[in-house]
């Protein structure tokens, strides 16, 4: 994918202009700053296609901040974060973003979905068909005229996540999508996350659990009060830490 | 203590027998208010939701503007009111002064800034959880401010008929721009007051009677849908 500028679109089978792909993203000497303290302290790092990225960390040590910078939800202080070249704004309509707690309309299940099509210029033809796929994907297929804030808190995200996927975003954005969730349904929106990663968008995610970063990371940025420690690869990260503090994160020990 | 309760028995005959000049009254107040909100929720809506979304200098003091002149003297606008639509006045050629038309706006301008204050609560506080997910989405501007102003529909009709409420029950401006005249505008609360000035009770009981009412059913109804709202959309 590197150094390969253009990537034909699929997007929903339609015949479209071929869209720009937004990776690696490449974050130089980000900063976010609040109240006179670095939140976010002066990050560099490039991240590539790869499929799966896990941002671990204590609560607290600036996970979401990164997140949304990178989404520009945000600003930052100073630094500069580049999508292959674009800035944040024009990026944004290549990804998605899936918050910790499902910010879902009051509508809906299925009206949930097509607002986001529609919101993309997906003509409402297209729309039905979409949204019957999406939900069907999701495991939602019989509540799809349920309204969505009735919804349990797995098929709230599993929904937030079906709106996401939908937008056949290249990258996903996570942040922390089973914080508030029990076992199993954590296990469901795992399972979902799988089928988005294999269906070609790459993932970022922020967690704070341990064990999920062990399931899911490809690759591991190890953030501690607004500080990348390290990163690398999920399996050289968890075999050997470099830095002491990933190394008692690591052993369960509580760091700050 | 007499007087009174013949005058309570032929207020309530009066209810019971749909009086016509008592019909013709309350349907005059009914229309008069319902087109004043109805102008008051076009113009309202998305003021208050504007003000909400978007940022621009001086907003808190837009709003800080819109709660002062939820309390505007009804008296004050109908004087205001009076001095345009005065044959002298600045729009005293469109006739309008001692209509019905002048009573809509009278109450308009009463209604618009209550459901514009009470539209910027609601959608500041919707526009504050729903924020970074619209961004993320794309939505722009103008689309936000649709979404906000439809999923915050049920919590806004509570804002349409508080603004109901105060048309109806306001007789300050009305008296003042409309005039009071029998069979053109008279309407349930002006009614009162002239009736009531006059010793003619039964009538005046009868409209209180059927204001307090209204008044009552319409509260009634605003948490009916609020709390079906809440069941149904969550």
């Amino acid at each position: 994918m590197k150094g390969n500028p253009v990537r034909s679109s699929h997007h929903h089978g339609v015949d479209q202009p071929a869209t720009p792909t937004i990776l690696p993203l490449a974050l130089h000497e980000v900063c976010f700053e609040a109240a006179g303290r670095y939140l976010v302290d002066h990050i560099s790092c490039v991240l590539e296609a790869q499929p799966y990225t896990v941002i671990l960390g204590p609560n607290g040590a600036g996970k979401s901040l990164l997140l949304r910078l990178c989404h520009g939800l945000i600003r930052a202080s100073s630094g500069s974060i580049r999508w292959h070249g674009m800035d944040v704004d024009a990026a944004r309509r290549y990804q998605a973003m899936v918050f910790q707690r499902p910010v879902l309309l009051r509508r809906t299940v299925a009206a949930n979905i097509s607002y986001a099509l529609r919101i993309h210029g997906v003509p409402r033809r297209q729309r039905p068909m979409l949204v019957g796929q999406a939900l069907e994907q999701a495991g939602l297929g019989d509540l799809a005229g349920r309204p969505a804030r009735l919804l349990s808190g797995g098929e709230q995200q599993r929904l937030a996540l079906a709106r996401a996927w939908v937008l056949k975003p290249q990258v996903l954005l996570l942040d922390e999508p089973t914080a508030s969730l029990d076992p199993a349904a954590t296990q469901a929106v795992e399972t979902l996350l799988d089928q988005i990663s294999k269906s070609g968008t790459k993932l970022i995610m922020t967690t704070h659990d341990l064990g999920q970063a062990r399931r899911l990371a490809d690759e591991v940025l190890f953030l501690h009060h607004g500080r990348l420690l390290e990163h690398g690869p999920a399996a050289e990260f968890f075999g050997r830490p470099k830095s002491k503090e990933a190394a008692a994160f690591l052993e369960g020990r509580l760091v700050w | 203590m007499d007087d009174f309760t013949a005058a309570f028995a032929t207020a309530l005959a009066l209810i019971a027998g749909l009086d016509r000049d008592l019909m013709a009254i309350v349907s005059l107040s009914l229309m008069v208010s319902m087109a004043a909100v109805s102008l008051a929720a076009v113009c309202g809506l998305p003021l208050g939701a504007a003000v909400a979304v978007c940022r621009f200098p001086g907003r808190d003091l837009v709003g800080a503007l819109l709660n002062a002149m939820m309390g505007l003297p009804p008296v004050v606008v109908g004087l205001a009111l009076y001095v345009l639509l005065s044959r002298a006045g600045p729009l005293g050629e469109l006739g309008l002064l001692y209509t019905p038309t002048a009573m809509v706006l009278a109450q308009c301008v009463l209604v618009t800034p209550i459901i514009a204050a009470l539209t910027r609560q609601t959608i500041a506080d919707l526009h504050a959880e729903y924020d970074e997910q619209l961004r993320s989405l794309g939505v722009g501007p103008w689309q936000t401010i649709g979404t906000l102003l439809w999923d915050g529909r049920f919590s806004l009709l509570t804002a349409l008929m508080a603004g109901f409420g105060r048309a109806s029950a306001e007789v300050g401006a009305v008296i003042i721009v409309g005039g009071n005249i029998n069979h053109v505008t008279r309407v349930m609360t002006t009614t009162i007051a002239l009736e009531t000035s006059k010793g003619n009770l039964p009538l005046a009981l009868g409209l209180g009677i059927i204001l307090l009412l209204l008044t009552f059913m319409l509260n009634a109804a605003a948490m009916a849908v609020g709390n079906m709202a809440k069941r149904a959309y969550g």
